[in-house]
């Protein structure tokens, strides 16, 4: 079976112009969301307090709203979880009472409309919790940007580092756009999944670059473009392969992976849809407007004894 | 040139053979078991315990399946939970035979099944986090700031002691905050003071500041004596964590520092998580103070006139006001012990009280110097106090060994050692973080964790071998072989596992597929390009090896620096998503090649690679061909 049959090089660098303005509308379309709308935030990052209830029959949100509002709350989010028996709600921190009492209220609240409701989760954060998580959040996501520049710069050179960080972060911004835009709950395993999905279509890129590295070394009367275009159409078999296998893995986590999993595996598919764009149309465009040449990267061919060359004792 | 040499394929069956054994103990599951242990460090369990075990167990007509000593406890296995619970109340009632006062912990649990030829092996299953097993979770901070404070206020009563005793006379001694100051009028008392402080409180920082009318000693706690104070108290509040989680007969609990001032604790299986709340969430401490005898403070006590300087009022548990003074002569940090019991003489019960060294000095000098005064012990809960009881000194108490006695019932008793022990904690703790996971949403999650994993697992598979053929067939064995890897390592580390974890477990196989990929898209390839089969496989796996390499290393940046800066659910993903690239690496490059070597290499005239369709462009229309120089 092959899915593939390129017969000559696509000329992807031809568009590349266009689908930049593409991606810079969607990337301002993002920041715009993410600050018009802001991310809503789970309560790990907010502190407060959620209770997961589950009813034998399929529940009334209405009446536990009351059953709720009667205890003093107001505008807490009730919603189903899951499944229309499970509900969720999210109370604010309440000064003078702890979590516990707030959660004893609650579910003797509910008790008392349904005998048969069943507690099945409660999760508290306090709020100095939830800056910390901020804080942390964004080392974690300077650490891995700066790590992978360096990475890349040490291995290529400076071009492709910039070039794989802005199309990455691209992707990143853009999966953040998504929950801003919907709404959909930004908890701790949606940030994980992002900061996974920073690394993981980092690869992408360096699959192209070397490429690209490659075929300099080889194809010596290619023009950078000719170059790139070609790197692109030889991989990119291989990329939409990785990608659809990486793919059915998370798309069956976001059908029997639950309510729980369900915003992490959505994180993880946005992210490898436009993972698979931003490396062929971002990285390898940017590296393009940044001017890469043969003469940037063959240097160390000419010492020929470079232990990381990856093509050192590889000559067939 | 497709051979590895003999080690390489020893170095894989090796590797097979151990990840084989370690993910083994993960497929027999979990038996319900009955787990005792020893609630006081006296009481040790050895063999006759087990014996009486037995014994309990034989005449309540229950059989075991498996049972044994196990570190500090016996458990015993059992085939359902219906035996589980006969079990449980033969051997609490057999045990425990002062409810009040019980001497050993009798705990529900589930024990893995794992045969004991593995458990010989050390090979134990994946430790399961609460959200996969149910349970509470509690991360409690300490309030440092609040330990400082009441080191400070007792190093005052200290000084005040010292500088009596030493007849130098000064103009008082104010805590503000974390400090205190010292007010002399004569420079020759000044000095001695100052001499003394030096001498005796080897803590304090005195800076001096002199005047006309008189020297002010300003003393803070000196940083290494602070960061004492709150290891200290850290250590204080995880031992009495320890002895209140006791009381609830949890089987395994988790009780661990988290940085510097918090503490996480872990209650898998707890079902009554309103009372572990209950006894966790009591911010108490404990401390001991004169009550004010004085005519005014009796005035006060009676409500007949204001409470005087120095003095504090609060209600005891019957709801009687007794003014007490503001000086606390011991905390709850010199307090080792609190035990009911019954006055050796009068048969009356009584609690008993055991005092650190340092507390058993004070409080003889203290007992000695108020006899027929009054004594009140006063527990803190939430910044109200509340006093517990408050006897009056018969005569001077040495040794450190106390005893309250004197109209208590013996239910009073026991109810007031567990409030004393309860209380000692060195510094108040706030939960900041709480998580409470009902049992049946622990096994949802673990099925579908599993069925995300096998669908996703089964689903690349099978498409892996119809694109690849027997090449599909290897990358499909090499991404079994990692799982198998992963599986194992994580339970040799003895990781705890959960549904993040398992998330991860999931999207380390679908990443892995892709250095597979790789390498049979670069066989493919050479393929096309008219090289000879055992030259296309050398050549995809060489020039793969390097892409392989740049792809993973990125990735591990990312789970490194979520594994630095992660915690709770972030740090279980972490985990599994690095251990998961590095054994990627081996499944996929050496023991793919191995695999593929041992299948085609022998073969010295191959003519096809089983890998797909190997598609040609007519050669004329392909542009920038590749060639091979």
């Amino acid at each position: 079976m092959e899915f593939f049959r390129i017969k000559r090089d696509i000329p992807f660098m031809r568009h590349a112009l266009v689908l930049n303005a593409v991606s810079l509308v969607t990337f301002i379309a993002a920041v715009f969301f993410l600050f018009s709308r802001g991310l809503h935030l789970s309560v790990e990052f907010t502190g407060g307090t959620v209770i997961e209830v589950a009813y034998q029959e399929p529940a009334h949100i209405d009446e536990v709203r009351k059953a709720i509002e009667g205890l003093g709350y107001h505008d807490v989010p009730v919603q189903n979880f899951g499944t229309s028996r499970d509900v969720m709600m999210r109370l604010p921190v309440l000064q003078g009472q702890s979590s516990g009492q707030q959660t004893e209220a609650v579910v003797a609240a509910l008790k008392a409309q349904t005998p048969t409701v069943e507690l099945r989760r409660t999760e508290f954060v306090g709020p100095q919790i939830g800056k910390e998580l901020v804080s942390d959040g964004l080392t974690a996501l300077g650490l891995v940007i700066a790590g992978i520049m360096i990475y890349l710069a040490m291995r290529f050179e400076w071009k492709y580092a910039v070039s794989a960080i802005i199309a990455n972060l691209h992707d990143v911004i853009i999966i953040l756009g998504f929950f801003a835009f919907f709404q959909w709950e930004f908890s701790l395993a949606v940030l994980a999944a992002v900061l996974a999905v920073l690394g993981y279509s980092v690869n992408e890129s360096v699959v192209i670059f070397d490429r690209i590295r490659e075929t300099f070394r080889k194809q010596r009367k290619l023009t950078p473009v000719q170059v790139i275009d070609h790197a692109i159409t030889s991989t990119i078999s291989r990329t939409i392969i990785t990608h659809g296998s990486t793919q059915i893995m998370v798309l069956s986590m976001l059908l029997f992976g639950g309510p729980t999993l369900f915003y992490f595996a959505l994180a993880l598919t946005i992210g490898i849809l436009f993972g698979i764009y931003s490396s062929v149309f971002v990285a390898a465009a940017i590296a393009m407007w940044l001017g890469i040449r043969r003469e940037d990267l063959i240097k160390t061919d000419k010492r020929g004894t470079n232990p990381d060359d990856p093509n050192h004792g590889a000559a067939v | 040139m497709n051979r590895y040499p003999i080690w390489k394929y020893l170095v894989i069956a090796v590797m097979l053979l151990i990840g084989s054994l370690y993910s083994l103990p993960n497929l027999f599951g979990e038996a319900p078991a009955v787990q005792l242990s020893s609630a006081k460090s006296t009481i040790k369990l050895d063999a006759s315990t087990l014996s009486k075990v037995e014994q309990v167990l034989k005449d309540a007509n229950l059989t075991v399946s498996q049972m044994g000593l196990e570190g500090h406890s016996i458990k015993a296995r059992f085939d359902s939970t219906d035996i589980q619970l006969k079990a449980r109340d033969a051997l609490e009632k057999a045990f425990n035979t002062n409810p009040a006062d019980p001497s050993h912990v009798v705990a529900l649990n589930l024990v893995p099944r794992t045969p004991t030829w593995l458990q010989a092996l050390h090979a134990n299953p994946m430790y399961l986090g609460l959200d996969l097993r149910g349970g509470v979770h509690f991360m409690l901070q300490v309030d440092m700031q609040g330990a400082l404070a009441k080191r400070a206020e007792t190093l005052a009563g200290d000084l005040r002691t010292a500088l009596r005793e030493k007849g130098i006379r000064h103009g008082g001694i104010q805590r503000n905050g974390q400090t205190l100051e010292l007010r002399v009028r004569e420079a020759a008392a000044a000095q001695s003071a100052q001499n003394l402080i030096a001498d005796q409180f080897p803590d304090l920082l005195a800076t001096v500041t002199a005047d006309a009318a008189e020297t002010r000693i300003t003393l803070a706690i000196k940083p290494e004596a602070a960061r004492k104070v709150q290891e200290q108290a850290l250590k204080q509040n995880i031992t009495t964590l320890n002895n209140r989680i006791n009381e609830l007969g949890v089987a395994e609990p988790v009780i661990q520092q988290q940085g510097l001032d918090r503490i996480v604790v872990q209650l898998p299986g707890v079902q009554d998580t309103a009372k572990a709340k209950d006894i966790l969430g009591r911010t108490a401490t404990l401390e001991l103070r004169m009550v004010d005898e004085s005519s005014e403070g009796r005035a006060a006590e009676t409500a007949a006139g204001p409470v005087p300087f120095g003095s504090e009022r609060h209600l005891d548990r019957n709801g009687q006001p007794v003014v007490t003074k503001r000086q606390v002569v011991l905390t709850g940090e010199n307090l080792t012990d609190a035990q009911a019991g019954f006055d050796s003489q009068t048969q009356e019960a009584a609690v008993h009280l055991t005092l650190d060294a340092k507390g058993a000095r004070i409080f003889r000098d203290v007992t000695r110097d108020n006899v027929g005064k009054r004594m009140a012990i006063l527990l803190f809960e939430k910044g109200k106090g509340e006093v517990v009881t408050a006897p009056v000194i018969r005569g001077e108490i040495g040794g450190g060994r106390v005893q309250i006695s004197g109209r208590m019932s013996t239910a009073e008793a026991s109810d007031t050692a567990l409030l004393l022990r309860a209380g000692s904690l060195a510094a108040p703790m706030d939960i900041i973080e709480e998580r409470t996971i009902g049992p049946s949403l622990g096994a949802e999650n673990i099925s579908k964790g599993f069925h995300s994993v096998a669908w996703g697992f089964a689903v690349i598979a099978v498409f892996m071998c119809v694109y690849y053929a027997m090449f599909g067939v290897f990358s499909s064995l090499a991404l079994a072989v990692n799982l198998i890897l992963l599986v194992a390592v994580l339970s040799m580390l003895q990781a705890t596992l959960t549904l993040p974890g398992i998330a991860a477990m999931a999207l380390a196989l679908g990443m892995a597929i892709d250095s597979n990929v790789l390498i049979n898209e670069r066989v493919r390839e050479e393929l096309r390009n008219g090289a000879s089969p055992q030259a296309a496989i050398h050549a995809g796996y060489e020039h793969a090896w390097a892409t392989i390499l740049d792809s993973n290393v990125t990735t591990l940046i990312a789970g490194v620096a979520l594994l630095l800066f992660g915690s709770g659910p972030v740090r279980g993903f972490a985990v599994v998503h690095c251990v998961g690239i590095l054994t990627s690496m081996f499944s996929a490059v050496l023991f793919s090649r191995g695999l593929v070597n041992l299948w085609y290499g022998r073969q010295k005239k191959l003519k096809t690679v089983s890998i797909g369709t190997v598609w040609k462009a007519s050669a004329t229309s392909q542009a920038p061909a590749a060639t091979q120089s």
